[in-house]
């Protein structure tokens, strides 16, 4: 069976609802949470960094996990094509450790805000988005704080070109995120990084009026371990 | 090695000023305009962190954390700006 690492940080409070997305679908993939002192990148076949508040968000959300040996291990099993998700706070962790580009700002609100969002995915690539149509709608629910993503223009164009990431739909931009981004990925795909969170988006957690978004995240990370992407 | 004494340095983490800082403007928004102290223009927040540290002058304490910031991103290139004080 294929195994995904769950990286749990102190104060990572998401890694049992992604292990719970995964058992729910009945993926065929062991996932399993990790203490970040003890993960190996050797020993998975994928990684996700969970939502949470690792090291309580203390210096900036992320900062202090991005600079932890864990992530020393992960970029070394990114160079070697190791599919690497950060959610949420996740998503700030690589950011911060300089695998994404960009920063994520608090929001212009001013406030945490949680609810469901509808995104737009483009230029889908990758591991986690193998089944995932070109422009198709994913609707998740977001949590955060500090999720307002900032890129400088030429970063910027070079995600649109190059890049598969999530938009939030007109209307639905949550934070105040420049060119509405919710997520972005690496060239190849194979790291991405995305606010709204895929393990609430599963199943009887939707309300009505929007679709289980996370499960053809989900989905796809499952097919493309079994056979490539 | 030993270093001649101990010194103090202030690092201050704020956002660049193109960039929107909402807890600046809620301060000024919702409690310095309230109160009156309209004069006040902008409000921009930060964090500051104050150090002690051992070095052998108070220029080279100030080296000592400049590289320490940014090899640890104590402050994020992409949205902040970075001041070390000297504060003896």
């Amino acid at each position: 069976m294929v195994r995904v690492a769950v990286v749990k940080f102190p104060g990572t409070n998401c890694d049992e609802d992604v292990v719970r997305a995964f058992r729910e679908l009945e993926l065929d993939v062991e996932a399993k949470v990790v203490w970040y002192k003890d993960f190996r990148s050797a020993k998975w076949d994928a990684v996700v960094i969970p939502g949470g508040f690792s090291y309580g968000d203390w210096l900036r959300a992320g900062a202090i996990a991005a600079r932890t040996k864990v992530l020393d291990e992960v970029r070394e099993g990114v160079s070697r094509g190791l599919p690497v998700l950060g959610i949420c706070n996740g998503f700030q962790v690589l950011v911060e450790a300089e695998l994404l580009p960009g920063a994520l700002l608090p929001n212009e609100s001013g406030m945490f805000t949680c609810r469901w969002v509808r995104t737009v995915v483009e230029r889908p690539r990758g591991p986690w988005l193998s089944l995932v149509p070109d422009r198709s709608r994913l609707d998740m629910p977001v949590a955060h704080a500090e999720g307002r993503y900032y890129v400088d223009e030429v970063t910027y164009s070079e995600i649109s070109l190059k890049c598969p990431h999530l938009r939030y739909e007109r209307g639905w931009n949550p934070n105040g995120s420049t060119y509405d981004i919710a997520g972005v990925g690496s060239e190849n795909g194979s790291v991405l990084g995305l606010m709204p969170h895929p393990e609430r988006a599963v199943g009887v957690l939707t309300p009505r009026g929007f679709n289980p978004g996370g499960e053809l995240i989900l989905r796809s990370i499952a097919l493309s371990l079994r056979k490539g992407w | 090695m030993s270093y001649v004494g101990l010194y103090r340095v202030g690092v201050i983490v704020s956002y660049r000023r193109e960039l929107r800082d909402p807890e600046g403007e809620t301060i000024r928004r919702d409690l310095l305009q309230r109160a009156g102290y309209d004069r006040v223009r902008e409000v921009r927040a930060g964090k500051y962190l104050d150090l002690l540290v051992e070095a052998e002058s108070v220029e080279e304490a100030v080296r000592y954390v400049k590289e320490m910031c940014s090899k640890l991103r104590i402050y994020n290139p992409v949205v902040h700006s970075l001041e070390v004080l000297a504060l003896g």
